[in-house]
């Protein structure tokens, strides 16, 4: 059954496409709180969503999510602030520039801390919150990157691949008392982590990604890639033997 | 702008806002429902931590008993919730003048219990006994006998109320009468009662003499009911609401007096708990606990449609002007035959109850205009029930002298729009003619409709004590903020 949301919660969304998925929710009658690190894009994005909307519907926490202790805290304050709590997105996420040769363990661990111990942090309280209420929806934004170990980032890969993993064992988890997690796997999408970037293909911009991503969300997917094309990609990539996949330069 | 920065204060893993007190808090006919923290306080000590709690960190409170009310009266989301019934003792009880003291958690059933094997029957009581006193008194709740007996306000002696500050006093209607009649069905929003003392009734026997009597249309019953009240404490009316056209308003009314003891063959007896046990199986076989389990398959348009006949041609045809005796508790609390009948209703929706008081010149038109709306709507009430009110002084009262209807419907995830829509429209005839809301029994109406119904200067005298008792509107739940916050 298709839900509707009233109280979301995106995390990431001072850019890209946690900030379209803020701004799309709103438009749609949501309250929406907004956590990322940069307060002001925080502060100009509420204020824009609100002066759109003629009332509060964007409350901005801003936050480092690298700060894991104050996730529970905030997570009693933000559905206080907005009157309730049905949908938590998880799309922060950080992908450095890493060279071929280049073997960094603090840009690895970084993509790590960002990408898959953030979301673990703020979705283990999402999904504490729901498991003990009985209802709630649940979406990581994963990565297509995360479906297969790549030579071009193997921190980014392995952060994807893993919050792929996280998010199957939440749902099962959590499915029987009614909550629903919902693991997005996006293409390329037109944001400032793609930006001026060479080679992306079937590019599309946050805003259609975040209505493809609202509209799985309320219909409670297991898995939906964006756009839906890339699920094949995927399984081309998936199909390529390991002796063949090393010497492709993908 | 809030921020997770340092030295805020962390979520405490004890005490009331602990991660672990959080649950989903519905109304009685799960049609509501919201996440809340809910504390089961014991003590008037335990209850003071709490609102110390609550106001130090500026959350919002909610009271609440058993949760009988329909609707959102005892929910909200993301407050403190406090669940009173653990504060559940008698403190004390005079056989003798019939006055008992007991703590707000205390329920009609556990009072009745205790009072009836010595000759005492609480005065007013609802249809169903498990609710709260505190709860009761809270939504000053009637009976079947509200126009002679009032409401359960009348018959309270005193009590204790905690504002939001802690600080307990007592409050008694000579002493202090604006203050008793405005806390009395003020919805939780004056304070936190925490012990009540109440004068119960004297009974001969612990039976009522019951008449069943079938009615044809609404005139007949409205004016079968106003001509029974002379000569019975006790008038109820139920009709078939699938009826129409010159059936409109066709049921059956039950019209009941106590039992006098000359008029009893073992009057000491039946005052016993064993005489007034309601029977846990149907037809002798079904256990009760399960019969909401069949009932979910009558529980639809259809089914009502049938059910609602059955009943009114069984009213007609076998219990034509039956009279029989009945233990009072299966006399009154009917609605607990069926542990667990509100379950029968949508799994995805559950029910509202709507509840319109109208003076008796405009009843029949009022409700004439209500069930056609229904049937306009194609949203029978599957239950309809009749009382006869009188008016009372308390400051948010529900009564007038009159009638008051009661539409129970059911809700689905795809009506629930429209049925809210034609709630409003059920309650426009409601307020032209002068009529009143129960909130007991709401879960739709607009604060406007609601504040339409308000007498002069009400509503000014109700905010002037809220600002005086609870100034910082600590108290509140959904209801409280669906129909008294957009104009206060
Ligand atoms: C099957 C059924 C039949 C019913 N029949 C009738 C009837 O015939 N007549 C009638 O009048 N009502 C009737 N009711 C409604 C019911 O009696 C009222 O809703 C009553 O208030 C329920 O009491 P509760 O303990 O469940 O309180 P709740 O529903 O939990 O709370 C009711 C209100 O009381 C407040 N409150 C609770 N405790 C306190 C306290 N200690 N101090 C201050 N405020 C408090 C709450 O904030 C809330 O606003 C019926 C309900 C059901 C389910
Ligand atoms: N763009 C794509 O093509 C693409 C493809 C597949 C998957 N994705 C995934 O989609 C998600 C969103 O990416 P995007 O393209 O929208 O990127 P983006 O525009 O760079 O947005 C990333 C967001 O994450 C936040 N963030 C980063 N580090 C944070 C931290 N330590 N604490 C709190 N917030 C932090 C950022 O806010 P602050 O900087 O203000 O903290 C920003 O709001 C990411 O998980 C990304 O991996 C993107």
């Amino acid at each position: 059954m298709a839900s509707e949301f009233h109280h979301a919660l995106v995390i990431g969304a001072s850019s890209g496409i946690g900030e379209a998925l803020a701004r799309k929710l709103a438009a749609q009658g949501a309250l929406v709180s907004i956590v990322a690190r940069r307060a002001d894009e925080l502060e100009r994005i509420a204020g824009e969503i609100n002066d759109l909307c003629g009332e509060e519907r964007a409350f901005p926490f801003p936050q480092d999510v690298l700060r894991r202790d104050e996730i529970p805290h905030l997570f009693q304050e933000i559905p206080r602030a907005m009157g309730g709590l049905d949908l938590v997105i998880y799309a922060a996420g950080v992908m450095p520039e890493v060279d071929f040769e280049e073997y960094d363990t603090s840009k690895d661990s970084l993509m790590v801390e960002v990408n898959l111990l953030g979301a673990m942090a703020w979705l283990n309280e999402a999904a504490r919150r729901f498991n003990k209420l009985g209802s709630g929806t649940i979406v990581g934004i994963g990565s297509i990157a995360g479906d297969r170990g790549r030579s071009a980032n193997p921190g980014y890969n392995t952060s994807k691949g893993a919050l792929a993993i996280y998010l199957e064992a939440l749902r099962n988890r959590v499915a029987r008392r009614g909550v629903r997690v919902v693991t997005i796997k996006p293409g390329f999408v037109d944001t400032p982590m793609t930006f001026g970037k060479p080679g992306l293909l079937w590019l599309i911009s946050a805003e259609r990604a975040a209505e493809i991503i609202l509209a799985k969300a309320r219909r409670g997917v297991v898995c939906a890639y964006v756009p839906a094309r890339w699920r094949l990609v995927s399984w081309v990539i998936g199909s390529i033997p390991s002796f063949l996949f090393r010497r492709l330069k993908i | 702008m809030r921020g997770g920065g340092e030295g805020e204060e962390q979520t405490p893993d004890s005490g009331p806002l602990s991660a672990e007190k959080l649950a989903s808090v519905a109304g009685f006919g799960r049609a509501v429902a919201a996440a809340g923290y809910v504390s089961q306080p014991q003590s008037v000590e335990e209850l003071q931590e709490i609102l110390e709690v609550a106001s130090s960190r500026e959350w919002k409170v909610t009271l609440r008993g058993t949760g009988r009310s329909y609707g959102d009266a005892a929910l909200r989301s993301e407050a403190i919730v406090l669940d009173l019934r653990r504060m559940n003792r008698i403190l004390s009880w005079d056989r003798e003048s019939g006055v008992i003291d007991i703590e707000p958690g205390v329920t009609i059933e556990q009072m009745w219990q205790s009072t009836l094997p010595q000759g005492w029957w609480p005065p007013v009581v609802p249809g169903t006994m498990r609710p709260t006193l505190g709860g009761c008194l809270a939504m000053n709740v009637h009976g079947k006998n509200n126009w002679q007996a009032g409401t359960v306000g009348d018959h309270c002696l005193e009590f204790d109320l905690m504002p939001p500050s802690g600080e307990v006093r007592t409050v008694r209607p000579d002493t202090d009468a604006e203050l008793f009649q405005a806390v009395i069905g003020s919805f939780g929003q004056l304070g936190v009662l925490t012990r009540i003392r109440m004068q119960l009734k004297r009974v001969e026997t612990g039976s009522v003499r019951v008449t069943a009597v079938p009615v044809g249309d609404l005139g007949e019953m409205l004016q079968r009911m106003d001509g029974a009240k002379d000569d019975h404490e006790y008038v109820v009316g139920w009709l078939d609401a699938f009826a129409q056209g010159k059936r409109l308003g066709r049921g059956q009314i039950h019209l009941a007096s106590y039992l006098a003891a000359k008029d009893h063959p073992s009057p000491q007896e039946s005052l016993n708990l064993e005489s007034q046990s309601l029977p846990d199986r149907v037809f002798g076989v079904l256990p009760k606990s399960k019969m909401w389990w069949f009932a979910r398959f009558v529980t639809n348009r259809f089914g009502m449609r049938w059910v609602n006949s059955v009943k009114y041609f069984h009213a007609r045809i076998f219990e034509r002007n039956k009279t029989y005796d009945q233990s009072l508790a299966a006399f009154q609390f009917l609605l607990d035959y069926m542990p667990g009948w509100e379950r029968a209703y949508p799994a995805d929706g559950g029910l509202i109850q709507h509840q319109s008081f109208v003076p008796a010149g405009s009843a029949e038109e009022v409700f004439r205009e209500q069930l056609e709306i229904c049937h306009r709507y194609r949203m029978p009430s599957f239950l309809a029930v009749l009382k006869c009110h009188r008016a009372d002084d308390f400051l948010l009262s529900h009564a007038v002298d009159g009638f008051s209807l009661a539409l129970d419907f059911p809700v689905t995830a795809k009506n629930r729009q429209r049925l809210w829509a034609m709630i409003q429209e059920l309650s426009q005839p409601v307020v032209a003619a002068g009529g009143r809301f129960y909130p007991a029994k709401d879960a739709a109406i607009s604060a406007q409709l609601f504040q339409a119904t308000w007498r002069e200067g009400q509503l000014a005298r109700f905010s002037k004590l809220k600002s005086e008792i609870d100034p910082r509107g600590r108290l509140t739940s959904a209801l409280a903020e669906r129909l008294l916050l957009p104009s206060h």
